[in-house]
């Protein structure tokens, strides 16, 4: 299963300890070129500075950086970093609260290959994320779609349908993409059907 | 790649083993099943056909990338080739298109009527645009190829790069048709009518797509090459 090499990643690493960083630097780099740290900083504040440039798939951080009361809201402090995982670096008691902020932890005393299989989980755990927020948002139409759908249907031009709505001509392209990428649909009599089945218009509209 | 392809002294038996699609094809060649343990080569023969064509067409429904070299479009001849898609069509067109329309009729039967309008009305929308390319394609193309195969000179200035190459609207619709059926009708029938439709219909957009694949990048070379030997 393991015959494809896998994909590289970036991760940071925010972390007082210069011992505990440059010992995970070291174990990660020994473990192959799966997982490379390209930066460390003592501070989050300090990361978020340089954030746009590195754009890591991890950040890997010791929660005892954050004051006691930020500690259960990281990610507001992340958010510009939509995409990476948030990873715990543990070595003292944090609160469970607080652990389930992030996407994984590693401790202390886990070993190398231990340390491997919890980021690639974060990673994944990350990614599920995403999907599972996408498909509440951007499979159903939007009101405007569905009305922009109706004036196709209608057999109207995307000239005809943009100065009827006030919108630019590029803008009812765009709709119609989207139209198309959330239903499947593609030609107009097909849209026409979706119309017609999902009553949204009449068929006395369309002849 | 060369080596993983049919051949003729392969079991004309092992072929649908392989490939299940190519039951649609074998009738358009005009063989029936029930050719025993023959081989390839000796079904074609005793069915009079270019084994090379039968191969270059099986090659294609079976192997996604395979695509012949200039070289070997000569070993068939041009109406050999408008002789193997005038029975597509006619398969389509009799047999194939008319079976899925009877399914489709026996799916209305279940949906609110209103909605059953709407399908039965998109459906012979479909079936219409198809027919007409076939038709286009049977009273122009063809017999353009077959005086150009006798020699004779176009003289109303068609030539095949006039060939509608674009055949998406006809797969859209297609398309279109999978998702309504999968996505957005409400029927009371039992599950498997809508199912075995559906199957179908994927089974007709595979060969459809293949169809259009031979005429594309075999036809049009082919008849291209022929323009310019007239030159």
């Amino acid at each position: 299963m393991n015959n494809t090499p896998r994909k590289h990643r970036k991760a940071v690493l925010i972390e007082p300890s210069a011992i505990i960083a440059a010992g995970l630097k070291t174990l990660l780099a020994e473990a192959g070129s799966e997982f490379e740290i390209c930066g460390t900083f003592e501070e989050p504040t300090h990361f978020v500075e340089r954030a746009p440039l590195l754009n890591p798939d991890l950040i890997l951080i010791d929660p005892a950086v954050f004051d006691f009361q930020k500690r259960t809201a990281v990610h507001n402090f992340f958010e510009g970093q939509q995409g990476a995982a948030l990873v715990a670096v543990v070595y003292s008691f944090i609160e469970p609260e607080v652990l389930k902020q992030y996407h994984g932890s590693i401790h202390i005393y886990d070993d190398g290959h231990k340390i491997i299989r919890k980021l690639r989980q974060a990673i994944d755990a990350r990614q599920h994320e995403t999907e599972s927020a996408g498909e509440n948002s951007s499979y159903e139409l939007t009101e405007r779609e569905s009305e922009i759908l109706v004036s196709v249907a209608k057999g109207m031009t995307n000239k005809e349908i943009a100065d009827t709505h006030h919108i630019s001509v590029h803008t009812v392209i765009s709709h119609r993409k989207n139209i198309t990428r959330k239903t499947g649909i593609k030609t107009v009599s097909g849209l026409t059907v979706y119309a017609l089945l999902n009553n949204l218009i009449d068929q006395s509209e369309v002849e | 790649m060369k080596h993983l392809l049919f051949s003729e002294r392969m079991k004309m038996a092992d072929l649908i083993h392989a490939n299940y699609r190519l039951l649609f094809v074998l009738p358009r060649f005009g063989i029936q099943l029930g050719f025993g343990d023959k081989s390839i080569g000796e079904v074609c023969l005793m069915h009079g056909i270019s084994t090379r064509l039968f191969l270059l067409v099986c090659n294609i429904y079976t192997f996604d990338d395979f695509l012949p070299d200039a070289s070997e479009l000569h070993s068939f001849t041009a109406e050999d080739l408008t002789d193997y898609l005038h029975n597509s069509h006619a398969d389509y067109t009799r047999e194939q298109i008319p079976e899925i329309r009877r399914q489709v009729l026996a799916l209305i039967g279940c949906c609110e009527a209103k909605n059953g309008r709407i399908l039965e009305r998109f459906f012979d929308d479909y079936n219409r645009e198809v027919t007409r390319h076939f038709n286009y394609e049977e009273t122009v193309v063809f017999p353009y190829i077959h005086n150009l195969s006798e020699g004779e000179k176009s003289d109303e200035g068609y030539s095949i790069g006039q060939f509608e190459k674009n055949h998406s609207n006809i797969e859209e619709k297609l398309g279109d048709l999978k998702n309504i059926l999968i996505k957005y009708l409400p029927d009371m029938c039992p599950g498997s009518a809508r199912n075995k439709l559906l199957l179908d219909l994927y089974l007709l957009e595979d060969d459809l797509n293949k169809h259009s694949l031979i005429e594309d990048r075999i036809l049009v070379p082919l008849v291209e090459q022929l323009e310019e030997r007239m030159r």
